[in-house]
């Protein structure tokens, strides 16, 4: 059992780390993703299985996805604002 | 960096004093956790102690954490709300992918439908049952409706914003949304009509073990699943809606 805390606890801080070295947000954005399961896995060894259970929704799925809508929103508004700008200069 | 340095070690100085300071792993200090274990069952029909802890032995404060994430959701939905320069996008077919053809999404593989397509009633079946047995196995109302608001997204995932609308309908889930939260305040004053303080766990607590154990933390479970599984559609809706709908006016 010690093994297995021990294990799970590196594998927590090596995924916390790789995606706070990531600099790409939408890779980043996978990336906390899978931290999130690991998370809930870390919880779930930990005998926390209530708490396990909501993370691995909101750490896996709702997060990433949040993040990456809101990603693909900003990037449009840019284009959008950019054609506007051509169209007045036109 | 020298600043960096010196902060680092002030601050790696106070946690490792602050580390020494822990129980050892395994070892828990406070009395309330073995008491609840002790009597929880006991007193309140149930089998998950965490259950009764969130939704009677403290049950105040977690109507104070369902009403904040009610005011995140409502927060949420107003900040994406469509603004005066913003407009929908006129055409049907551009309304769901990018303008540029090069950039469009591309469609899902027939591998991510059936599989999307095939969790989606399981999903809806575990959701329900996690809301439902609440007090007897863990996970809850809370864990329950973010299990059942995942449905829905599987649908977008595998079809597309289209189909995502035709399964959920906006008013049905605002309504249900605020009758989940409302639902909580009202079982609340339930225990204040029958003599007793608020939130008192006033119904019938059935025979431990049973779906219908547990008395009003059964009840505000299935108020909690409603409104966190309506909340959480709520939302997805409105950033799907905000991302792939709606742009600048004259945009295009």
């Amino acid at each position: 059992m010690l093994f297995l805390q021990f294990t799970i606890l590196t594998f927590v801080t090596v995924t916390a780390t790789a995606v706070v070295l990531t600099r790409d947000p939408a890779k980043q954005a996978i990336g906390i993703s899978f931290y999130g399961l690991v998370m809930a896995l870390m919880f779930f060894i930990f005998q926390a299985p209530d708490v396990a259970l909501s993370q691995i929704v909101i750490g896996a799925v709702a997060l990433p996805l949040m993040i990456l809508l809101a990603l693909t929103k900003i990037r449009r508004h840019e284009e959008e604002q950019r054609e506007r700008k051509e169209k007045k200069s036109a | 960096m020298i600043f960096f340095l010196l902060s680092a070690a002030v601050f790696g100085g106070v946690y490792l004093w602050g580390l020494k300071g822990l129980p050892p792993m395994g070892h828990y200090r406070g009395p309330y956790g073995d008491v609840l274990n002790q009597v929880a069952t006991y007193e309140r029909h149930v089998t998950d102690i965490v259950t009764a802890v969130n939704f009677d032995y403290r049950g105040f404060d977690t109507l104070g954490e369902e009403f904040i994430l009610f005011m995140s959701v409502v927060g949420g939905t107003v900040l994406l709300r469509r603004q005066r320069e913003e407009e929908k996008s006129e055409h049907k077919d551009q309304a769901l992918s990018d303008e540029s053809p090069e950039r469009q999404a591309p469609e899902p593989s027939d591998a991510t439908r059936v599989l999307t397509l095939g969790l989606v009633g399981p999903l809806v079946v575990f959701g329900l049952y996690m809301v439902a047995h609440g007090q007897l196995t863990p996970g809850g109302g809370f864990q329950g409706g973010v299990i059942l608001a995942t449905a829905p997204l599987l649908v977008y995932l595998g079809g597309d914003l289209k189909k995502f609308k035709q399964i959920t309908s906006h008013t049905l889930v605002e309504v249900a949304e605020a009758a989940g939260a409302g639902g909580y305040l009202a079982i609340g004053f339930a225990g204040l009509i029958l003599g007793g303080a608020y939130l008192r766990n006033v119904a019938a607590l059935g025979r431990t073990g049973m779906i219908n154990s547990g008395g009003t933390i059964a009840l505000i479970n299935l108020a909690t699943g409603l409104e966190v599984a309506a909340g959480f559609v709520l939302l997805l809706y409105a950033f799907l809606e905000q991302t792939l709908e709606i742009r600048l006016r004259g945009g295009k």
